[in-house]
Formats: C-alpha cells, sequence, structure tokens
C-alpha cells in the first residue's frame, strides 16, 4: 500500500469527518467512506490515524476495510470502469465485453493502466439487468454493450483526454 | 399538457437525462404550454427511454424509445397535437401488454408519479394507510397483515405478521425497525426501481410498521452501489418530516419516529439479518448465532424487527384496501403479489408483478414474450445465487414459495434469468459458485472452504479435466456444506450446484466423459474449423487471430492450425460470412 499524496498523507482532512463521527457508535463504516472520498482510496496511514482517533484496534479497522468490496488500498485512475457480471450480464456475455477492454487497455480486473487513466473492476450487479452486459465508467452507465462498442467508448474517453 | 420522463437508474442509462434535458430546451426555444417532469421507472425497461404525454384530457400517450432525434417530432406534437407525428413512436399493443397483464400493488406507482414530489404520492390516498393505522391499536395493525397472508419477500418467505408480533411482545423500550435495502442478489432490482420511483411508499409501509411494533428509530440499509436510490430516499423522508409524517408526535399522536439511512459497503452476505446487523454496528458483516433472534436480541442487543423493500411496499395497500383483499389474491400457500426482475436472453425484459399462482410459462412467454432473437428457452434461474436452475420441461410450475422449493429452486428475492440453449449449464453453475465462494464471509469452514473446493471441480470439469466420480463427490460436498453452515448463504450455496446436476446431468457427463461443451461455451472444449465453402478468403480472421494459428491465401480458403488454436473464438466474432464452425 502506498499514498498518493507525495509519500505523505494529508490527515488534517479527517480533521471533520473524525469530529463528527467520534461519538457515534458503530459508525466506522461510514467514516471509511469518507475516508475513501477523500482520498480515492483507503491510505494505509489514513487507516492507522482513523484506528487511533477513534480507539479501536488497527486490526479490527483492517479487518472491517479488508471485509467489503467498496473499500480499494490502491489509488484508482482518472475513470474508473465497474465492469457487471451479474447473471444476466454472464448470460449475455458480460465475459466478451472484459476481453474487450482488456485488448483496448492491457489491463485486468483491479488493474490501473500505466498512463494512471482507467481502472478496471468486476462487480457483482449494477442493477440494470435489462440494459446487459452494462458498465459504469464513473458516474456513466453504458448498457447492451459489445465489444465494438466498449472500444469506442473507451477510445473516445482518451481522445477527449488528449 | 405534460410530459413525463422516465428516470430511473436503467432509463438513465439509455440515455432519458439527455433526453429529458433537450425536452426542456425545446419546450424553452417554443415556449410551449408544457409541463415537464420526472417519474420513476415502469418497468418496461426493454422500451427505455420512456416519455409518457398526458393529454389534457388525461388521456395517456406512450412514446417509447426515444432519443435525441425524435425530439423535434414531440415539440411539434405539442404545438399541433396532431397524433400522425408521433404514432412511430408510440408503444405498440403487443408490447404494451407486458404492463396491462400485471398486477401492481408494490410497483403501483412506479414509473407513474414523480418520486421526488410528496404531494405526486399524496395524491393517490398517499400516507391514508399510516393515518388510518394510528386510529387502530398496533395489535389490530398486525393482525390485518396476518390476515393478508404477506410473507417476508427477500427470500425467505416468512409471515411478516409473526416477526413484528415477536418484535412488539419483545420486552424493551428501545426497539428498532431495519428496512434491508441491500439488494446484493446479482439479477434482481426490484428493490432498486421502488426506492426511485416511490420512495413515500416505502416510508408509509416503514412507519406502518413501526407503529406496529413500537419502534422509534427506523434504519434503512442500502447499498451504496445504488446512489439514485439513496439521494431520493433521503430527499423523501426529509418530505415526509416537513409534512409531519416523520418526527416527535406525528399527526398529534405521541407516537415518535425518525429515520437513519446507512450505505452498505458490499457484502452479499449482509443479506442475512444478523450479519446486516453486525454490519450496521460498524463490524465485518459476519452473521451472529440464531438463537437469540434480531425479534430478541438485534441492533444493540436490542428487540428489532427487520424486512425487505419489497415486503414494506405492500403494506400501505394491505391496509388501505384490507388484509382480506390482500390475501384473495395467490394461492392457499401464497398470498398477494410478487415483483419479478425478468432479464436474460428474455424478449421483453423488466419488472413484473403478479398474483402468485402464475405458472413460469406465463411469466417468460407471456408477458417477457418468449426468447430473444428466436432462440429456445432451456431453463430460468430463481433466486439468484442461493436458487436453483428450473428446466424448460417445468414451465408450468406454479409460482408459489411451496411449488418453487420442490423444484430445487426458490422464490428468492425473485430474481428471474432465463438462460436458452447457448448457456451452458456447467458454467452456470461455476459462475454463482465463484459469486459466493467470493462472497462467502469465512466464519464457518465448511462454507469457506467447501464453496472454494466445488468452485475447483467445476473449473476443471469446464476445461476438460472433469473425472469420473466428479459429480459424486460434488453432491457430497454439496450436503456437507448445507448442514455445516450457519447462515443462508452456505445453506442454499450449493443449490445452483444441486439443481442443475439434477435436471441437466447430461451436460456434466458431456464436460467429463466427452470433453465437451453441448451449449458450445466453454472455450477450451470447443474446436473452430472454416468452412471451405463459405469462406471467401478475406483473411480478417487470420489477420485477428492472436497467435497466427490460421494460414490461407487471399481469396482462398483458410484453414486453422488446431495444434496452435487457443481457442479465443476472435475468428468467430470477426467473419463476416458466418464461415467459421464451432463444435
Amino acid at each position: 500500500m502506498s499514498c498518493c499524496c507525495n509519500g505523505t498523507c494529508d490527515l488534517s482532512l479527517l480533521k471533520d469527518v473524525l469530529e463528527k463521527y467520534k461519538n457515534i457508535p458503530g459508525s466506522l463504516i461510514t467514516v471509511l467512506q469518507k475516508v475513501q472520498e477523500l482520498y480515492g482510496y483507503l491510505p494505509q496511514d489514513a487507516l492507522r490515524h482513523v484506528a487511533a482517533e477513534l480507539n479501536i484496534p488497527p486490526a479490527t479497522v483492517f479487518g472491517v476495510a479488508t471485509f467489503y468490496t467498496q473499500f480499494r488500498f490502491q489509488p484508482v485512475g482518472k475513470y474508473l470502469i465497474l465492469l457487471c457480471q451479474g447473471t444476466a450480464c454472464h448470460v449475455n456475455s458480460s465475459l466478451k465485453i472484459e476481453r474487450a477492454i482488456h485488448e483496448e487497455l492491457e489491463i485486468e480486473d483491479g488493474q490501473t493502466t500505466k498512463d494512471g487513466l482507467f481502472t478496471l473492476k468486476n462487480v457483482a450487479c449494477l442493477g440494470c439487468c435489462s440494459l446487459s452486459p452494462v458498465m459504469m465508467i464513473n458516474e456513466d452507465t453504458y448498457g447492451n454493450l459489445t465489444p465494438d462498442k466498449t472500444k469506442n467508448i473507451l477510445k473516445d474517453l482518451r481522445e477527449a483526454q488528449a | 399538457m405534460k410530459i413525463a420522463v422516465g428516470q430511473g437508474s436503467c432509463g438513465t442509462a439509455a440515455g432519458a437525462g439527455k433526453v429529458y434535458n433537450l425536452l426542456e430546451k425545446a419546450i424553452e426555444e417554443n415556449k410551449l404550454n408544457t409541463e415537464l417532469t420526472i417519474t420513476g421507472c415502469i418497468g418496461m425497461c426493454f422500451l427505455e427511454p420512456i416519455v409518457d404525454i398526458y393529454l389534457d384530457d388525461g388521456s395517456l400517450k406512450r412514446l417509447v424509445k426515444v432519443s435525441e432525434k425524435d425530439i423535434p417530432a414531440i415539440a411539434e406534437f405539442t404545438k399541433t397535437n396532431d397524433f400522425d407525428i408521433i404514432a412511430g413512436l408510440e408503444v405498440t399493443d403487443e408490447d404494451n401488454s407486458f404492463l396491462t397483464q400485471q398486477t401492481r400493488i408494490a410497483l403501483r406507482h412506479c414509473g407513474l408519479i414523480n418520486p421526488e414530489i410528496i404531494e405526486d404520492y399524496m395524491a393517490d390516498k398517499g400516507y391514508n394507510a399510516f393515518k388510518k393505522s394510528l386510529t387502530m391499536t398496533p395489535e389490530a395493525v398486525i393482525d390485518e397483515i396476518k390476515i393478508s397472508g404477506l410473507a417476508g419477500r427477500g427470500g425467505a418467505g416468512f409471515p411478516t405478521w409473526f416477526k413484528w408480533d415477536a418484535a412488539r411482545k419483545s420486552p424493551g423500550e428501545v426497539k428498532y425497525l431495519i428496512c434491508n435495502a441491500d439488494e446484493g442478489d446479482p439479477g434482481a432490482f426490484m428493490d432498486r426501481a421502488i426506492i426511485e420511483s416511490d420512495p413515500h411508499n416505502l416510508i408509509e409501509g416503514m412507519l406502518i410498521a413501526a407503529y406496529a411494533i413500537g419502534a422509534k428509530n427506523v434504519v434503512v440499509y442500502v447499498r451504496a452501489e445504488y446512489p439514485l436510490a439513496i439521494a431520493r430516499l433521503q430527499k423523501a423522508i426529509e418530505q415526509a418530516k416537513v409534512a409531519g409524517f416523520v418526527g416527535e408526535n406525528i399527526l398529534g399522536t405521541n407516537f415518535n419516529c425518525d429515520f437513519t439511512i446507512k450505505a452498505g459497503a458490499g457484502a452479499f452476505v449482509c443479506g442475512e439479518e444478523t450479519a446486516l446487523i453486525e454490519s450496521l454496528e460498524g463490524h465485518r458483516g459476519m452473521p451472529r448465532l440464531k438463537p437469540p433472534f434480531p425479534a430478541q436480541s438485534g441492533f444493540w442487543l436490542k428487540p428489532s424487527n427487520i424486512n425487505n423493500v419489497e415486503t414494506f411496499a405492500n403494506v400501505p395497500w394491505i391496509m388501505l384496501n384490507g388484509g382480506p383483499a390482500f390475501a384473495a389474491m395467490g394461492t392457499e400457500d401464497s398470498k398477494g403479489t410478487k415483483v419479478f426482475a425478468l432479464t436474460g436472453k428474455i424478449k421483453r425484459g423488466g419488472l413484473v408483478e403478479i398474483p402468485m399462482g402464475k405458472t413460469l410459462n406465463d411469466v417468460i412467454f407471456k408477458i417477457g414474450g418468449g426468447i430473444r432473437d428466436g432462440g429456445k428457452f432451456k431453463g430460468v434461474q430463481m433466486g439468484g445465487p442461493s436458487g436453483g436452475c428450473i428446466p424448460a420441461e417445468l414451465g408450468d410450475t406454479i409460482i408459489d414459495y411451496k411449488k418453487l422449493n420442490e423444484t430445487g429452486a426458490i422464490m428468492g428475492s425473485g430474481g428471474m434469468v432465463v438462460m436458452d440453449e447457448n448457456t451452458c449449464m456447467v458454467s452456470m453453475a461455476k459462475f454463482f459458485l465463484d459469486f459466493t465462494a467470493k462472497e462467502s464471509c469465512g466464519k464457518c469452514i465448511h462454507c469457506r472452504i467447501g464453496t472454494k473446493r466445488l468452485l475447483e471441480i467445476l473449473e476443471r470439469i469446464c476445461i476438460g479435466q472433469g473425472r469420473q466420480g466428479d459429480i459424486e463427490l460434488m453432491e457430497d460436498l454439496c450436503n456437507e456444506i448445507k448442514s455445516g453452515s450457519l447462515c443462508g448463504l452456505g445453506q442454499t450455496a450449493p443449490n445452483p450446484v444441486l439443481s442443475t446436476i439434477r435436471y441437466f446431468r447430461n451436460e456434466y457427463e458431456a464436460h467429463i466423459n466427452d470433453h465437451k461443451c453441448p451449449a458450445c461455451e466453454c472455450t477450451e472444449l470447443l474446436t473452430f474449423k472454416i468452412d471451405a465453402e463459405k469462406c471467401t478468403g478475406c483473411t480478417l480472421c487470420k489477420r485477428k487471430c492472436p497467435v497466427d494459428a490460421i494460414t490461407g491465401d487471399v481469396r482462398k480458403p483458410h484453414t486453422i492450425d488446431f495444434e496452435k488454436c487457443i481457442q479465443c473464438g476472435k475468428c468467430k466474432e470477426v467473419c463476416r460470412f458466418d464461415a467459421v464452425l464451432v463444435s
């Protein structure tokens, strides 16, 4: 695990969050969600800081953080691709979409492109089953995908960047 | 005239947001006297984006698959009222039969009202059921639910009144009502649709339940993957507060009730009530030993009652129309209606609410329109990773809790994924086991390690390394996992394997004995060949082959070198002449 902020974490960002939730029991998951909103992932330093401030053993904090699929321990690219691998998408060939993404970006599940632009993450279900296969890139959902359509979407995003 | 654009998650994904913005612009530019509003999800996902035009006489014109290029026509129509302009966009009678064959209770407002405006909900007797309940004793409310026969819609199908009654009778001042909106079952999205499209109905259902069990605190546990649902629910709770339905001394009574929303962090096991409670308390979502049941000792060890979204969504209707009206629908064992998320290889996919007692074929063929692209119906997966595959031969099975259980599947939360002859059942079982093995919380050894071993066997079979005795080994392992697991996840994880072995044993045998995949899905077991008569020698496949396994000159038939071929299927995918044969 490494930290994004030039090697050190700006822990002062956490002040408000910790202040707000410190005395509300059972808030650890909410706090971790806020930490991830702030940094884009859960930096190790921040987790230790949360543990100390909330007076919870670091092992417990790490235990909770690693239990839930929402939490990440590595920074993600500018575009986070959530590729749905739910049942409906599976039946409608989401594996072909995964392969198309791999061909276009040369990344697999959990990896980030070398230029730091795209991260691919397989997810269980986005709940848009009727549009399967589906992926979400940041806030936008793309449905009825084909391998070619997927590649074009990625190409467009990359070109918009250049 | 009023125009409503369907803006659920599916509609938005299909481009409803863009359509709305363009309509807004068109109305402004043309200075049209038209009200533009949004609505939730009508459930006809296969026709999104949907634009509803309510004419001044109250009649409705429903336009489907609306895209950017249709905006000028719609603007023109609002000016001239000339139906011919939009005739091509209107929903066909056949497609509309998807809706007309349904009986909607939980979904009764979905796609018809604006979910972000409380007045829209109030206009259709909204919160009247809650007002009526406040005039009754909590016991009388529970009795009404008992008469209705409502059972938990989240999966287990446990009688709702029984849970409420147990929580009510549990001693203690502080009690909690929890709504399970952690819809983790891949292939089910009715809870998302209800929250996004009719949040006040859910809130009203929860208020009635809170009153019945004597809870002052309601906690809604929603998946973090549903940001729109969370936002709309938050907004609705605030509106209900302003209207005096939530807070202190509600409607002049001494009943107090407050709402909290907690965003889940992604764990399928949190659908289990005690795991959900652990998660609410900020821990790893690992199930507790039962008893004590949540009704005795749940959230913060206080009496708690947990129901799922769809269960609550039925409650206001029952209180308004009476328990007997609800119980009049359905079968001996299962009362009322159930919502299904119809997806997969189906022509018309979306949300279907029907009275219990219809058959699977009714839903798949009459409502869903049958199999997409002229395929043949092979089976339907009911109940997600905890459920099972029901084969086409059993399509006449009646939908109720008991009859579905007899097939080896379950009602579950209502996921209905339809499969055609191109779906490999062994691969399907592998897919579900991959899911449950990853989602096992790890507390019970049989679930943690058993699902992993089961998955490994299935993976072997799918790449042609199945062994004699594998089927029996899996059956044995399945029974061990079922009996050695604490919660529903482990107890039901083997169901997809057991049900596919039961109904599609020949497919397992073909994989193991002949190293063949009858559905041509397991790529490692396929052989690719080029049909010399169809091949035009365009060289496209040769250029695309990642391992240079294809040879041949321009305009002459190509051939594939079996030794080099890695069965990636790229050649078949790119061939424009259908010349690549798979066996």
